[in-house]
C-alpha cells in the first residue's frame, strides 16, 4: 500500500513490514543529513537527474526533468533490470562582455544506473525528450505480468 | 596540456514558494533556477523550465516588475501507479525587479528543450542633440 510520507522530501513509500516507528527513525535520519550540508543526501539516491518512477499493468515509466539537453547528449541503456540514463549537459557560453548577475544553472555530465522493480523486456522500449522532460517507457517482461485467473 | 573533464552535475531538489501569488488551481508552485545577464545593449534571462509549453508560459513586464509564470500540464495517465518519486512537479513562478527601461516592442522570448531564454533590449539612450545658437 502507498502512502505519502510527511518527513523529509515527500514521497511514496510503501507500507514496509517493520511499522512506522521505522519509517519515521528512517526520514529523520534523512533529515538530519540535509542539516548537515551534504547536498543531495536527503534527496533520493543523490543523483542527477532525480527520477520518478510509475507503473501500469504492462508497463514501467520512467520520468527526468532534463532541461537544456539535446537528444545528441543524451544516453539511454537498458541492460537486463538496469536502465542507465547518462549525458552532458551544456550551457552555452555568452559573448565575452556579458555582466552576469545571477548564475543558478550549472552545467556538466551525469550518469544514473536505476533499477527497473521487475523484470522487462529490453526489446520493446520507447523513450521520449519533449520541453526538457524525458519519459522512458519499458515494458514489462511477459512472465511477470499479472495474470486474472477466471473463477468458475 | 591535459584537458579539462566536464565537472558532474549534481542534483538540487526544486526550490518549493513559500506563499506564491494568488493561484487559480491548487498544486505546488516552485521557483526555476535561472541565470541573468547583461550586455550594453540587453538584459537577457534564461530560465529552467522542464514541462512548459510556450503555450502555457506567461511573461509580464509591469512597472519594471518581470513576472514568469509556467503551468504543467502532469503526463502520468491514470493508470499509472508511482512506485518511487523524487521529484514533484507543479507550475513555477517567479518575479524580478528590472531596473532599466525595457523597449517592450523589441523583448523576444523562445523556449527550447524546456529553458526560456528572454530578451530585453534596453531603451536607446537619446542621442545628444545639438542645439544651435542664433544670433540675433
Amino acid at each position: 500500500m502507498l502512502y505519502r510520507t510527511s518527513f523529509g522530501v515527500p514521497a511514496w513509500r510503501l507500507r514496509s513490514p517493520s511499522g512506522d516507528l521505522e519509517r519515521m527513525r528512517n526520514q529523520l535520519d534523512s533529515l538530519l543529513d540535509a542539516v548537515s550540508g551534504e547536498p543531495g543526501a536527503a534527496m533520493g539516491a543523490g543523483v542527477f537527474p532525480a527520477v520518478n518512477i510509475t507503473e501500469t499493468q504492462d508497463n514501467y515509466f520512467v520520468r527526468a526533468e532534463l532541461p537544456g539537453i539535446k537528444h545528441d547528449d543524451l544516453q539511454l541503456d537498458i541492460k537486463e533490470r538496469t536502465l542507465t540514463i547518462a549525458g552532458e549537459r551544456k550551457i552555452e557560453t555568452e559573448s565575452g562582455e556579458a555582466k552576469y548577475h545571477r548564475k543558478e544553472r550549472e552545467a556538466g555530465n551525469f550518469s544514473r544506473a536505476i533499477a527497473l522493480p521487475g523484470e522487462v523486456d529490453s526489446g520493446n522500449v520507447d523513450a521520449r525528450l519533449a520541453e526538457g522532460v524525458l519519459t522512458v517507457r519499458i515494458a514489462k517482461s511477459e512472465k511477470v505480468k499479472p495474470r486474472q485467473i477466471a473463477v468458475h | 596540456m591535459a584537458k579539462n573533464k566536464a565537472k558532474e552535475l549534481q542534483v538540487s531538489e526544486k526550490k518549493e514558494l513559500a506563499s506564491p501569488a494568488e493561484q487559480t488551481k491548487a498544486g505546488l508552485v516552485f521557483a526555476p533556477n535561472v541565470d541573468i545577464f547583461e550586455t550594453e545593449n540587453e538584459i537577457t534571462l534564461l530560465a529552467d523550465i522542464p514541462g512548459v509549453k510556450p503555450d502555457d508560459l506567461n511573461i509580464d513586464l509591469k512597472d519594471n516588475v518581470l513576472t514568469l509564470s509556467g503551468g504543467i500540464k502532469n503526463d502520468e495517465t491514470e493508470a499509472e501507479k508511482a512506485i518511487y518519486a523524487e521529484y514533484q512537479t507543479g507550475s513555477y513562478y517567479r518575479q524580478f525587479s528590472i531596473s532599466e527601461l525595457i523597449d517592450q516592442s523589441k523583448i523576444e522570448a523562445k523556449v527550447t528543450d524546456g529553458v526560456l531564454r528572454l530578451a530585453l533590449p534596453k531603451v536607446e539612450k537619446a542621442a545628444p542633440r545639438k542645439i544651435t545658437v542664433q544670433a540675433g
